[in-house]
């Protein structure tokens, strides 16, 4: 193969240690988990995965990891739209506390969740006159995983936003399109892919979450129990093999989700380039 | 419609983008707003359209108060200088655009709209490129895209913010006469921003020349060009020579030559400059009766129709700048290195206003 010139030098150099760097951090790792759930055969893989209680896991992680990531898409493109289009005293403030969920240790944050939502915490108080229990239940579940999920939404969408043409709006305006229509027809189509992107990394986020999810959940099987904690339990319990099976699962079901969500983007970006 | 714009005002904090100005805009015209950068002029346009309000003044259409109402309710076209076509929309959804918006009752159905889109896109003749993006599309045709779109909701007063100001020469120039023939067509009350003087001089029924947030003067190509009211406007449209000079009781001196002039009867020994457009230097290689000043030729820049000379006066104080045809130039045939007579003529003098005031 006859030799190339670059203008930026030291490629296969870089590319060499890229390569080495993914696997012994990613697929190394990925790869001995597959391998170790090997050692079962189909049928125990099979039972251990299918076990009620893994299953009731799957729902209550995926559920709650996707009902976060939904309202952080909302919520988090409200904040990124408040913090990009208006100057308000303080607003530097509430730019850094978006990043807190990103800083704050997990379990802190879980510790600090379950104190405001427990039945004699601030907010925990107020709701369980109307019958609303959030903290050991599944609705905690989802406060700590939209908790997480936050800044993934407000950090992507808020540069898409500040290179938002201005005058793309007011020639809406001036044609005669209510605010509704403009935020609907020309602010939501440009800034799809970015919110698409920022919805799918906080669900990516909130279905590995541990930490600040154990502590509000309360752990019940059947009912609060997330799937990195069965993990954990079985971990706990010496059963390895167990372990990794139910993490497998995880894997294919997470990577069958991210590649959803890759192939929506790349569909959508698709009909952007198409219009590049 | 007509256009009136009663003493409006606007400041961005300390700065007076609009310093009560009053500008009336008779129904069918097409009028320029011309100044350097920063004069006022887009925002001026911009207060027409409702997409700004004026600190104090109100914009009345067809003699109605118009300041308050929205943008939304005005019935302006405006066209942007960087186009703001939607980049998602294909041609045909864009110029669609303001009539998908109506409300259900007003909006004309699927067939209609199909209709009246590829009339408009008839008109600006890109029919063809109906279903593509504008990203796809060259720049001129992304603003004749533009003003399609603008023109889809049947407005009653078209605003063009720097319409040609991102485009090419070549291109500008074919697609000013093109909006100038589309005018005439459609007739419609148009009002651009521009601060290429050849554009507005071309182009517009009427030209409102901006300085400062102030109105320097209003008038047809051929008046403001001719009879231009200020120094500013002298200097702004085309090139001048300025010249020094001091003005007693109607007559001024500029050099060693002195001119009767039609006004300043009252001045004494005022500070002045004397204004002369290039084309109005007569250049003479013999000393008639008529005042004249020599001075020596010190470049000659022949390509083109009019040959441009740059003298310097024989008392060194000025450069002059002249153009004379070819044939003149032949006729001359003088080099540089030259030594030959300066004649002004239609001198306009003002007198220096940091003397009279």
């Amino acid at each position: 193969m006859a030799k190339r010139k670059h203008v930026l030098p030291g490629f296969t150099l870089s590319l060499g240690y890229t390569i080495l760097y993914l696997s012994l951090l990613v697929l190394i790792p990925l790869a001995a988990t597959f391998a170790k759930t090997m050692e079962l055969s189909f049928e125990q893989f099979w039972d251990i995965v299918t076990a009620p209680r893994v299953v009731a896991s799957y729902k209550l992680t995926f559920g709650a990891s996707l009902i976060g990531a939904l309202i952080n898409a909302v919520f988090g493109l409200l904040t990124a739209w408040v913090l990009v289009r208006y100057t308000f005293p303080g607003k530097k403030l509430i730019d850094a506390l978006v990043d807190l969920p990103f800083a704050l240790p997990t379990a802190v944050a879980g510790i600090a969740l379950t104190a405001v939502y427990a039945s004699n915490g601030w907010i925990g108080s107020l709701l369980e006159p109307h019958g609303i229990k959030v903290a050991f239940t599944p609705l905690g579940v989802v406060v700590a995983l939209t908790f997480i999920g936050l800044p993934f939404v407000v950090r992507t969408v808020q540069p898409v936003l500040e290179d938002l043409e201005a005058e793309a709006e007011e020639a809406a305006a001036s044609l005669g399109a209510n605010r509704w229509q403009t935020f609907y027809k020309i602010i939501l189509p440009a800034i799809w892919p970015a919110l698409l992107t920022g919805f799918a990394v906080a669900f990516a986020r909130a279905v590995g979450e541990y930490g600040s999810v154990i502590f509000i959940a309360g752990n019940m099987p059947m009912v609060s129990e997330i799937t990195p904690l069965i993990i954990i339990t079985k971990l706990e319990q010496y059963d390895y093999t167990g372990a990794t099976a139910v993490a497998v699962v995880m894997l294919v079901i997470s990577f069958l989700l991210l590649l959803a969500i890759n192939g929506l983007q790349w569909w959508s970006a698709q009909r952007q380039i198409a219009s590049r | 419609m007509s256009i009136e714009i009663r003493n409006v005002t606007k400041n961005f904090g300390s700065f007076s983008a609009l310093n009560n100005v009053s500008l009336d805009v008779p129904s069918g015209e097409l009028v320029a707003l011309l100044g350097p950068s920063g004069c006022g002029k887009t925002t001026l346009l911009r207060i027409i359209a409702g997409l700004e309000s004026p600190d104090g003044g109100n914009i009345l259409f067809h003699g109605n108060d118009a300041t308050e109402r929205d943008v939304r309710e005005r019935q302006v076209g405006f066209v942007f200088q960087h186009y703001a076509l939607f980049r998602h929309m294909t041609v045909f959804e864009n110029v669609a655009f303001g009539l998908r918006v109506r409300p259900r009752a007003t909006r004309p159905s699927n067939d209609e709209i199909k209709r009246r889109v590829h009339e408009l896109l008839e008109l600006v003749q890109l029919d063809w490129l109906a279903d593509r993006y504008p990203p796809q599309l060259s720049g001129g045709q992304r603003q004749r895209i533009a003003l399609a779109r603008a023109l889809a909701v049947e407005p009653r007063v078209l605003l063009l913010d720097e319409p040609f100001g991102a485009l090419d020469a070549k291109v500008r120039k074919d697609l000013r006469r093109w909006l100038r023939r589309l005018h005439d067509e459609l007739h419609i009350t148009s009002v651009f921003v521009t601060h290429d003087q050849e554009e507005a001089l071309e182009v517009a029924d009427r030209i409102v020349v901006m300085n400062h947030g102030n109105v320097e003067q209003i008038g047809s190509p051929q008046e403001v060009y001719d009879n231009p009211a200020s120094p500013f406007v002298y200097k702004f449209l085309g090139n001048v020579n300025l010249f020094h000079s001091r003005v007693t009781a109607g007559r001024a001196n500029i050099g060693e030559i002195e001119l009767q002039l039609d006004d300043h009867h009252e001045a004494q020994d005022s500070p002045a400059f004397a204004y002369v457009r290039p084309h109005d230097i007569e250049i003479l290689k013999e000393r008639t009766g008529e005042p004249s000043f020599e001075a020596v030729v010190s470049y000659v820049h022949a390509i083109g129709p009019l040959v441009r000379l740059e003298l310097e006066r024989a008392d060194h104080t000025e450069l002059v700048e002249a153009e004379l045809t070819r044939e003149r130039f032949k006729e001359l045939d003088i080099a540089e290195g030259a030594r030959v007579f300066v004649q002004p003529r239609n001198v306009r003098v003002f007198l220096d206003p940091a003397s009279t005031s």
